[in-house]
Parts: structure tokens; sequence; C-alpha cells
């Protein structure tokens, strides 16, 4: 096929299969905390509550799109598409079989880190924007929460670079082909795997949108379609982070018998359930607390990983 | 003198479109950054400029260059920015004074000076790299090599000067505290 038309093809099947897998993220996420809490969840609309998504989509469209006088129109309106726009354009990296992938390039893992760093904009010109206290307060805590939380997001990737060598998502694939990641650079794991949970906003770290004390954060004055596009960019963040978990730690494509897309696409789910399960199970701690963990225990602990992996990864280099 | 193991040179004809549409760009949001009447506004036009730039290095064969100014600049350092600019002037319109310092008579000035240094570009550009100071063109490679080699101890002593601003904010901040409420103190 032509190259070119194959790589558009690419790209709009996997908008498309990003969209429809974040909405329907909503009834799964809402089913599944159901079962685990021991409730029904949303199961009277079409087989199994799954038109519940439709339902929800047409009520949202249907929604007055209200933008509040006292709001800075044009960034207000800015927001929430550079959340979308953030978290779906860093999945060109995502390499989610051998040679499918919209861009494998040789800064992949770097490109993620920066396009995760632009979502920050997203809160911030949101609460800003608002105009109004609820959200500037949980703008001001999303932002100091997702930047602290970057810092050792992207230390506790390079203990992974480190073992490769290379920042390209095919490579540190390609390289666990006798042993994932997991197991050599499990303190790297556990410490990506929260900063993801920060980084999204999800329950335990969703202090900038908690609504016992700050109505609805950042997002406190939007209605309709632009309310919806937060909520679709947290889940297609939450798809992004489970699908770089597998990519980098579990080993992305990689397992016997079914094909490499399966196996991928097993392997994110899973970890996508392990997200609304870490949600569905821990409580939100006090702000200083989230603060606390984060500087004096996440990153100590990717810093000493990061130590560790360097002079394993120098000695055997010596010893050769 | 190049080192080898450089990135291929991307196609030319393909990437100079990319280049001057980045470079339109660029310019064009840093212009608004000046003319911006709203901080917040002339920001977001910085943190755009800064991504054009980006897109600028990566055409020009620098993807590692190009992603460490957005991961640094625009996601770092502007986020600071911004993070400032939300908590102070809250609600407060300061557009009356700052049109006051933007009198034309104020931007003569820095219009002559920086006259000075187009007509310098211009003839630098058209005269040729054989006019300019530097007797060679200097890859990135040979400025990490000049940095982490022979100029070591004053990287070094940067990072340490680095290291005694952070301590001395930390001071600051925690002096200040402590007056207001020696109560809520620890124990150590």
């Amino acid at each position: 096929m032509n190259p070119i038309l194959f790589h558009l093809l690419t790209i709009v099947i996997l908008l498309a299969a990003l969209l429809t897998v974040a909405s329907m993220l909503i009834w799964g996420e809402r089913r599944l905390l159901a079962l685990w809490q021991d409730r029904y969840g949303p199961n009277r609309v079409g087989p199994l509550g799954l038109g519940q998504v439709v339902a929800d989509i047409v009520k949202i469209l249907a929604k007055e799109d209200w933008i509040p006088p006292f709001a800075d129109k044009a960034v207000f309106q800015i927001a929430p598409g550079v959340i979308l726009v953030a978290t779906m354009t860093a999945f060109a990296v995502v390499p989610f079989a051998p040679g499918l992938a919209v861009a494998d390039v040789n800064v992949g893992l770097l490109f993620f880190l920066a396009m995760s760093s632009m979502s920050v904009y997203s809160v911030a010109l949101a609460g800003w924007s608002s105009n109004d206290k609820y959200s500037l307060l949980g703008s001001m805590r999303a932002i100091s929460q997702m930047v602290s939380y970057e810092v050792f997001m992207g230390l506790s990737l390079m203990g992974v670079v480190i073992q490769v060598g290379s920042f390209r998502l095919g490579d540190i694939v390609l390289a666990q082909q006798r042993l994932w990641f997991a197991l050599p650079q499990f303190l790297g794991l556990v410490v990506f795997f929260i900063a993801g949970l920060a980084e999204t906003r999800r329950i335990p770290y969703d202090l900038p949108e908690a609504e016992n004390e700050l109505v609805a954060g950042y997002h406190t004055e939007y209605s309709g379609m632009k309310f919806a596009s937060f909520f679709l960019g947290e889940y297609v963040g939450v798809t992004l982070f489970s699908s770089l978990v597998t990519t980098l730690f579990l080993g992305g494509w990689l397992g016997p018998v079914l094909p490499p897309l399966v196996w991928f696409i097993l392997k994110t789910v899973l970890l996508v359930c392990l997200f609304i399960l870490v949600r569905g199970s821990l409580p939100r701690p006090r702000y200083d607390q989230l603060m606390a963990m984060g500087w004096k225990i996440m990153l100590p602990l990717s810093l000493a990983n990061l130590l560790v992996t360097g002079a394993i990864v120098l000695a055997r280099e010596g010893a050769r | 003198m190049r080192l080898t193991g450089k990135m291929p040179v991307p196609q030319k004809e393909k990437m100079n479109a990319t280049f001057y549409i980045s470079a339109a760009v660029a310019v064009l949001s840093t212009i608004l950054v000046i003319v911006s009447r709203r901080a917040v506004h002339a920001l977001l036009y910085f943190i755009v400029s800064l991504l054009a730039v980006a897109a600028m290095f990566y055409v020009m064969g620098a993807p590692f260059v190009a992603m460490l100014q957005v991961i640094i600049y625009a996601g770092a350092i502007m986020v600071l920015f911004l993070f400032v600019m939300m908590m102070i002037n809250l609600g407060v319109d300061v557009r009356g004074p700052e049109q006051a310092w933007l009198r034309p008579s104020r931007l003569a000035g820095p219009a002559v000076l920086a006259g000075v240094l187009v007509a310098e570009l211009v003839y630098v550009l058209a005269a040729g790299w054989k006019h300019s100071a530097a007797p060679v063109e200097v890859p990135p490679e040979q400025v990490g090599l000049a940095a982490f080699g022979p100029y070591v101890l004053g990287v070094e002593l940067a990072s340490l000067l680095l290291l005694a601003g952070l301590v001395g904010t930390y001071h600051l901040a925690r002096g200040r505290r402590e007056d207001k409420s020696p109560k809520e103190e620890q124990p150590r």
C-alpha cells in the first residue's frame, strides 16, 4: 500500500479508536466500580447498559454550552482542547505492533514527556480563565501537583532508557524479549504508575477537583461538550499511561501465540482496570501529604533507582 | 571539523516549507507576545513561539534539542511563569498603566538599537559565513564535549551557584513562615 495512505489510515483509525475507547471507559469505569462495590451500576440502557454511553453523549451534546460572562472567552474556549490535543498527540509515538506506530521517532519517550507537560496548560488555563475562586484554587493545586510529579515521572523512566540505550519506544519493546523491564525496573514501574495517577488527576490524586471542598475544581464553570472534553482528556490520559506502562515495562506487543496487537490491547486493558481499581479502593490524601510523598519519597526512590541502574549497567560494560 | 555519527540531514526541499511555516509562526507569535495587552495572553503566544522554535529545531535535524526545548522551556519554565502570573494581579486591571509605558516615544531607543542588530544580521547573512567572527561552525556535539571536557570546572561551579540559589530560596521561604507562626514549627 502507498506509505502515505497507510500512515493517514493509521492516524484516522487510531484517533477514532481512542475517542471510542475514552467514551466507553465512562461506562466501563462505572460498571467496574459497581462490581467492586457490590452494586449494579448503569445496566438499563441496552445490553449490559452499553447504551449508557450513547445516552450520555446525546445528553451532553444537547446541553447548553454556556460561557460565563466574567470569563476570559478566548482562553476559556482553548483550555479543554489543549488536553485532548496533547494526550492524543502523545499516542503518535506508541508502537502497537511491529511497524504499527504513527511515528516511532528516535526521541519517542521525550516526545511523550513533552506532550504530558503540555497538558498542564489545559487545567491551568481553564482555572485562570474561569475567573472564579474554586476554579483558580483547583488549577493551582493541579499545576503544583503535576509539575512536581512530572519531575520524577521523567526520572523513573530513565532507568529503562539506560538499560536500552535508546528513547525509541520500538527499541525499548524489542529489548524486553528476554525479560520484561517490570522486574529489573520494578521501582521505576511503581514510581511511574503513581506519577501517572497524579498526571491524569485520578483518585487518590484528584485534589484539583476535590468536590467536597472545591465544587469541581478547575472545570467548575464548564458545561456541555467542553466539560466532556476534560473527561475525555482524562480517559485518553489513562489509556495513554496504561499503554506506556505496557510498552516500557510489560513487553509491549511481545507475547506467545496471540498476534502482537492483541497482546498490546490485552495488557493495556488490564492496566486501565488497575487504574479504576485504585480509584475504587484508595482515599484521597491531604494536600501537604501529597506533596510530601512526591518530594520526600518518590523523588529519592527514583534517583536511587537511576543510580543503581546506572552503576549496574556500567559495571557490566566494564566486565565485558 | 565535524564529528561522525550525525543525524542524516532530512530532504531539503520538503523540509524547507515546514521550516518556513514554523519560522513564520514563531515570528508572528513573538510579535503578538509584545503587543498583547493581557499578561496571560502574551504568555500563551510565548508558548506558541517556543513550540514553533522547537519545530524548527526538529526540521533542522536536532530532534533532541527540539524535545528539550518543549520539556524545559514550554513545559517547565513557562508553567512556573503562568503559576506566578495567576497569583499576582488577580482581578486588577493593569492595562491602563501598561499602555502608558508603551508610548511610541519610549520605543525610539530600543528600535534604533534593534535596527543596528538587524543591519548587522542582514550584512552577515549576505556576506556569508566567512565574514563572521567565529573561525568554524560549531556543531552541538562540540559544545557538549567542550562543556564537559576542558570547561568542566566552570559547569560544576555554575551548578554550585544554582544549588546555593536553591538553598537560599528555601531559607528565605522557611524564615518567613517561622516568624508568622512559631507554634506550627515541627519538632526536629
